[in-house]
């Protein structure tokens, strides 16, 4: 009996120990996708500036109300601006960005199918 | 034909890239945030400085009047420096200034204000650095003019004389 309550106890702990550390993974998750805006070149995990110190522990309150991933970069977005975000969305300015790459991809393979396949052929 | 239009292309191609590079040169890489933002003020609750009651921000910014909502903190050394300027601003009696005290140990900032002045009619207290988060903050000094509920000026970093001048041209 004793066996079992010490095990049911040990069990109860590690569970609790379990949602904390996922709840931590997604705080980590989030920040990493955050720039620090005082120490440019870091993000928000990196970096262990007042600001990003507080950013962090706003991250953590938040998932701890309840909300998920997109709402928080939401209220950061709102309240200092896309560059925040490492990802910026798919928009009007960023259709360059987004889109070059792939286009280089085809173009490219468009050369190299026209040099080496065609030309065996 | 066929020989010609790959240098065709990869002229065009690192034209392209040369300029986009060139362009890029010329960019800051460093973020300046929009200062002049017609936005509205958040809405909080926050621990006053003095006691230890709770404070909500409707009771704290009014209609119809003008405040100077300063982000401060005693182990900031700029802020010591726009402290005389604050000081001269709070005998203007149409500008109401509220200080935000940031990340602070009360025993210093209370020190602070003996050893420089209050100008402040309110201090609210932030400890942990999350509510100049709400206010789109990036850290200290950093000053807001709020007129109507609405931020209409942003200063980052110290107020100097210049924007003393400014303040004092809206506000008449």
């Amino acid at each position: 009996m004793k066996l079992l309550k010490s095990f049911i106890i040990i069990f109860f702990l590690f569970s609790l120990n379990f949602s904390y550390a996922e709840k931590k993974n997604l705080q980590n998750q989030i920040t990493k996708n955050l720039r620090c805006l005082i120490c440019q070149g870091q993000s928000v995990y990196d970096s262990d500036s007042e600001f990003a110190n507080s950013i962090k522990l706003l991250v953590q309150q938040k998932i701890n109300d309840g909300q998920n991933e997109n709402q928080i970069y939401n209220y950061l977005k709102d309240k200092y601006g896309e560059w925040i975000l490492y990802d910026p969305s798919f928009r009007k300015s960023t259709y360059f960005l987004w889109l070059l790459p792939i286009l280089i991809f085809i173009v490219g393979g468009a050369i190299i199918l026209k040099m080496f396949i065609l030309k065996k052929k | 034909m066929k020989n010609k239009i790959l240098p065709i292309f990869l002229t065009f191609f690192f034209l392209i890239v040369f300029i986009v590079f060139y362009k890029g040169l010329q960019n800051s890489n460093i973020y300046i945030p929009k200062n002049n933002i017609e936005e509205n003020i958040p809405s909080f609750t926050a621990q006053l400085f003095e006691s230890s009651k709770k404070i909500k921000s409707e009771k704290i910014f009014k209609d119809d009047e003008i405040y100077l909502m300063n982000i401060w903190s005693s182990w900031c050394i700029p802020c010591r420096a726009e402290h005389s300027i604050l000081k001269e601003l709070s005998n203007n009696k149409k500008l109401k200034i509220i200080g935000l005290n940031y990340k602070d140990n009360n025993e210093n900032a209370k020190k602070f204000l003996k050893d420089l002045g209050n100008p402040y009619e309110t201090i609210i207290s932030d400890k942990n650095g999350t509510l100049a988060i709400e206010w789109g903050a990036y850290g200290v000094p950093e000053t807001f003019l709020i007129k109507n509920k609405k931020i209409i000026k942003k200063i980052v970093g110290p107020i100097d004389n210049n924007s003393a001048i400014e303040i004092k041209k809206i506000i008449q």
